[in-house]
């Protein structure tokens, strides 16, 4: 896949992350239908496949599961350059990429953890603080389902993709009902996978 | 911001020796959490560490939960800047970024070599399936600290089935569906708070 950005481009993709950041209540995770929205369905600086296998690669992957974002701006930055083939420009574009999505991610939401943190901890049993968290936990609850629904949802044909969201529907119910570890399951998935089974 | 008074947090026997300790610790931290942080975080931070009582990390995480962003970097955040102020909070958030960033993007690079091959995009489908499943899971988990909302468990499934419809049905802007639900359903929870007070 290979896109052209301008400059202007580049900003609107910086701005746009920073825009997301302080949303990311819950975790990064739960812009991802947002990310989704804007680099695939708005802007197709981004190929479905590349959305759903960057979340993918980052669940497989050590650390916190915001490298989804940081995998996000190398594709983004690779498309740009023309994909790996094109060799080390299209590299440094997608570590521009990279740095262009985390930092955007990152300083809104750590600037405002910083600061409120001391504040929020010695009110914690202020009514607007118990009222905020109670308010938004089903909120985010749903944003984590939702987000699990679109990544499979993504897949579309249900004569050819009924396996898929079979997977998805199994892994569901093992996590919620068993400790089985997070690799384990994943490693099955791209066993599956690559038989060719889902 | 760099001090909270010590009496908020004497209860833990040891903090942090110096910012290289944070960088370390949290780098350690992030290379061992595939997926599950959270039971990680309170292995090494409270077990291990024993930087926070398990009282302490259930509060924090809390907050690190309420305030936007990725809660691990936000418990870094506010671990390291207790501690060592903002650049305390910065060695601790550049130990947890640092090294999972680098592997991440190795592990990218290497499978993008192969990733034309049919063997490498089945693996890349069966692993989206199931990190879809593992992240709809935590959300059903989490469900389960609903029933002690104030707002109660119907209010609570009201609100999610709309945050759901409007995000994964009708696709909605996230900014829309926050910043409409987000402050209706805390006014809510306020009300719901006080009349729970003085009933």
């Amino acid at each position: 896949m290979s896109i052209t950005l301008t400059l202007a481009d580049w900003g609107s993709l910086f701005l746009h992350f920073i825009s997301l950041s302080l949303l990311a209540v819950g975790g990064a995770i739960t812009t991802a239908p947002d990310i989704h929205r804007y680099l695939v369905d708005e802007t197709h600086w981004l190929s479905d496949t590349q959305f759903t296998s960057s979340i993918a690669l980052a669940q497989g992957a050590p650390g916190p599961n915001v490298m989804f974002v940081a995998l996000m701006g190398w594709n983004v930055g690779l498309n740009a350059g023309g994909g790996l083939a094109a060799g080390w420009p299209a590299v440094a574009l997608a570590l521009w990429g990279v740095l262009i999505t985390m930092v955007g991610i990152m300083i809104p939401s750590c600037t405002l953890t910083f600061v409120a943190t001391q504040w929020a901890h010695r009110n914690r049993e202020m009514l607007a603080v118990k009222a905020f968290k109670s308010g938004m936990a089903p909120i985010v609850i749903a944003l984590l389902i939702a987000t699990g629904w679109l990544l499979t949802g993504s897949h579309d044909n249900p004569a050819r993709d009924w396996p898929l969201w079979a997977l998805t529907a199994a892994t569901t119910l093992i996590v919620w009902k068993t400790k089985t570890h997070m690799l384990v399951l994943l490693g099955f998935g791209a066993l599956l996978g690559a038989l060719g089974w889902v | 911001m760099s001090d909270i008074s010590p009496t908020l947090h004497s209860a833990a026997s040891h903090a942090p020796n110096n910012k290289t300790d944070l960088f370390v610790s949290f780098t350690l931290l992030a290379l061992q959490g595939f997926g599950g942080v959270l039971a990680v975080v309170q292995r090494e931070l409270v077990e291990k560490k024993q930087w926070l009582t398990t009282d302490e990390f259930v509060e924090d995480w809390a907050v690190a939960q309420i305030l936007p962003g990725p809660n691990v970097v936000n418990l870094a955040l506010m671990i390291g800047g207790r501690s060592f102020g903002i650049a305390g909070a910065l060695a601790a958030l550049s130990g947890l970024l640092l090294a999972p960033t680098v592997l991440v993007l190795l592990f990218a690079a290497a499978v993008a070599g192969v990733a034309d091959t049919p063997v490498a995009q089945g693996m890349l489908r069966g692993m989206g399936a199931v990190s879809a499943g593992l992240i709809a899971a935590v959300g059903i988990k989490l469900m389960g600290a609903l029933k002690n909302n104030p707002m109660g468990l119907l209010t609570c499934m009201g609100i999610g089935t709309l945050t759901f419809v409007a995000i994964g049905w009708l696709r909605l802007p996230l900014a829309w569906v926050l910043l409409s639900l987000g402050p209706l359903a805390s006014v809510w929870a306020a009300h719901c708070i006080k009349q729970r007070g003085t009933a």
